[in-house]
């Protein structure tokens, strides 16, 4: 037994090894960013409904005017995991986009309402259009934004509440802003949210902070809408791997005892 | 192999057999004889088929799904994650399945460094071993390529240049690797291609590593050789399946825990950013598993220097079974060479933390003495270690702990 619990002790110290190995490889350069306490942490981490839906608000009205989330479709919307929105509100908010469809038998292009299968509609039509609108930076398409930045979740929150004046001696260029946040400080991204910017659907207060907390987690589950799913199988699959270690572990021993009694 | 000749019971069994033996092949693996004493680091080997058949299944079911193009790659990554049922699952799977491999990899090549297996008469099964090793190397690398992020574009880019180091041609080389002026569609495809070829070399190769090692049989951890079959030894199945299996499934926990709960932990954060040729990364690192042998690179100041120098530091393991020169092989019964196997996995370990930082100031002076180190350790101290460390004396049989006490205490008066 002791030799088992020593052998598991060593696995352990391995497994922590890589683990520290890992993080301190990527974690060279991060900032100190602000932490907040996110429902989707943890090995029973889920998201708030609430949150995603008041996040999908934020992006819809503040930050679709320049980003884009080119891999979610409407349909995502009604998914599992996800904001939960119900089909039929989905359905309409699909259909209050304008989506250019074509070409007809005619080979014109031609409007039309948005479906379900639809993916998000962009604000500019190419990466150049992007950028000539806003002064030569490009604004990021926020598909998987939140797995693409050291920080995921804390980063985008971070940002958006690191806007300050900048130090005396910081020279700032014209249209960018000082964000302590930012590597180098320096971001094209003008300071978006203020309190009461919108109003929320379920009346909650829309302070900077709470909209920068619903977008976040948006972002998050723009980014890895099998979340949920993968807590959920991960939980019982470990477990069931633990029950199969112990059964196989007796039957070894019964087996083995049988080579050691010799 | 000393063991009774084996005859299938039924009529068909002899007639097909006779034929093709593979009655006799199977009555072999279940039969054969293991040493008694395996400890858990021999279960790295069956933990490694496994991780190489579940690279297989799931690459396969990747590549159902997976576009190889600049254009589409990286989408349809995202793609296989969102719109494929389990996408995510397989995709996470594969992904950190290779690191599994290497984790793996590591402990299995460290274990025969302290166990001395690569010793006579083993020295095939080694060798195979580092050729297993290399071609898993560079499966892994085209496969990070494959999602077409910053990292694969820049890791494809630095380590394709490597070979503009080789004098005369090695531009014309690169081009020719790259399959154009750059790193583009026409690389991607190619990686693509090898990336799915040679997982299976790699199973070739496997199956000759288990034949050569079914030769000698398996060394053991006191590394004397062993009378097979005898009471040192147990048929491999059932007792060395239900341990492997055991040991595999506590490693199947913590390969679960990484895929289920922290996915990307192991990768850099700016493979989520499509390839962009116009932006370079500021720190472009590989793969956790290549950064010993990254810092090795970088540790020498002149481009073919580091080259040669990286490539040195594989390939002098090849002949590490010579380099050897003690005659017992266990570091249970060499006191130095079993400080000096500490010493070289600590060294691992820091060219490994220095390959993952700039090359610059106290790094890249430590990074120095790490290789120098590292070349040390084979060039130098594995041979002369053989001359002239004390060796504490070796038990007679795994089964006779007693006498090895007897043995030793005469020795010692």
């Amino acid at each position: 037994m002791l030799k088992k619990i020593k052998n598991i002790i060593k696995i352990l110290f391995v497994y922590s090894f890589i683990m520290i190995f890992a993080n301190n490889s990527i974690a060279a350069e991060s900032l100190d960013l602000l932490k907040n306490k996110w429902s989707f942490e943890g090995l029973f981490g889920t998201f708030d409904r609430g949150s995603l839906r008041r996040g999908y608000q934020v992006y819809n009205e503040v930050c679709s005017s320049c980003h884009s989330i080119e891999l979610l479709s409407y349909r995502n919307l009604s998914e599992n995991g996800g904001p939960e929105f119900s089909l039929e509100d989905a359905k309409n908010i699909a259909a209050s986009f304008e989506i250019i469809d074509g070409p007809n038998s005619d080979g014109e292009m031609f409007a039309r309402p948005g479906r379900l299968s639809d993916k998000f509609i962009k604000p500019y039509p190419n990466v150049q259009a992007a950028k000539a609108a806003n002064g030569g930076a490009y604004p990021p398409d926020m598909s998987v934004l939140v797995k693409a930045r050291q920080g995921g979740a804390n980063y985008i929150y971070s940002i958006l509440l690191g806007y300050e004046e900048p130090p005396e001696d910081f020279k700032l260029e014209d249209g960018v802003y000082y964000n302590k946040y930012m590597p180098g400080h320096n971001i094209k991204m003008p300071n978006i949210l203020s309190d009461g910017l919108l109003d929320y659907a379920d009346g909650t207060e829309a302070t900077t902070q709470q909209m920068a907390k619903d977008i976040a987690a948006f972002l998050t589950w723009a980014s890895e809408p099998s979340l949920e799913a993968r807590h959920k199988i991960g939980f019982k699959i470990i477990l069931y791997l633990i029950i199969l270690a112990g059964l196989v572990y007796l039957s070894m021993k019964k087996l083995w005892s049988r080579i050691e009694s010799k | 192999m000393s063991e009774k000749k084996f005859i299938p019971k039924s009529k068909f069994g002899q007639w097909f057999d006779s034929r093709l033996p593979l009655l006799t092949l199977s009555h072999h693996l279940s039969d054969y004889p293991t040493p008694k004493n395996l400890n858990y680091w021999w279960t790295f080997g069956g933990i490694l088929t496994f991780c190489l058949i579940v690279q297989i299944v799931t690459g396969l079911v990747l590549a159902m799904h997976y576009v190889a193009h600049v254009d589409h790659a990286f989408e349809s990554v995202e793609h296989i994650m969102r719109d494929v049922n389990y996408g995510w699952l397989i995709r996470y799977v594969h992904a950190n399945g290779s690191s599994m491999f290497f984790l793996a990899v590591y402990i299995h090549i460290f274990r025969a460094l302290f166990y001395g297996s690569y010793k006579s008469p083993r020295e095939i099964i080694w060798i195979i071993g580092m050729l297993i090793y290399i071609l898993m190397m560079a499966t892994a690398f085209m496969g990070y390529v494959l999602p077409w992020g910053q990292m694969s574009f820049w890791a494809a880019t630095v380590i394709t240049n490597l070979f503009s180091a080789i004098p005369l041609i090695g531009e014309s080389v690169v081009t020719w690797l790259w399959g154009g002026y750059a790193v583009d569609n026409p690389t991607l495809t190619r990686f693509y291609s090898l990336h799915y070829l040679m997982p299976f070399l790699i199973f070739g190769l496997v199956v000759l590593h288990i034949w050569a090692l079914h030769i000698p049989g398996n060394n053991n951890p006191v590394g004397i050789d062993i009378k097979k079959p005898s009471k040192d030894t147990v048929p491999f199945s059932p007792y060395i399946v239900v341990k492997d299996l055991y040991a595999l499934i506590i490693f199947l926990i913590i390969f679960a825990g990484i895929v289920f709960f922290v996915p990307n932990i192991l990768s850099h954060p700016d493979n989520y950013i499509k390839a962009n040729p116009m932006v370079t990364p500021t720190h472009i690192v590989p793969e956790w598993y290549l950064l010993p042998f990254y810092a090795i690179l970088r540790a020498v100041p002149s481009k073919l220097g580091g080259v040669v120098v990286m490539f040195a530091s594989l390939f002098i393991l090849m002949f590490l079974p010579w380099l050897d020169t003690s005659k017992i092989r266990s570091a249970v019964f060499r006191p130095l060479y079993k400080i000096f196997f500490w010493i070289l996995v600590i060294d691992v370990i820091i060219l490994g933390y220095i390959g993952a930082n700039p090359p610059e100031g106290l790094y890249l002076l430590v990074g120095r003495i790490a290789t120098i180190y590292y070349f040390v350790h084979f060039i130098l101290i594995m041979p002369i270690l053989g001359f002239k460390e004390k060796t504490i004396p070796l038990p007679i049989s795994i089964s006779d702990p007693v006498l090895s006490n007897q043995a030793r205490t005469i020795s010692n008066r």
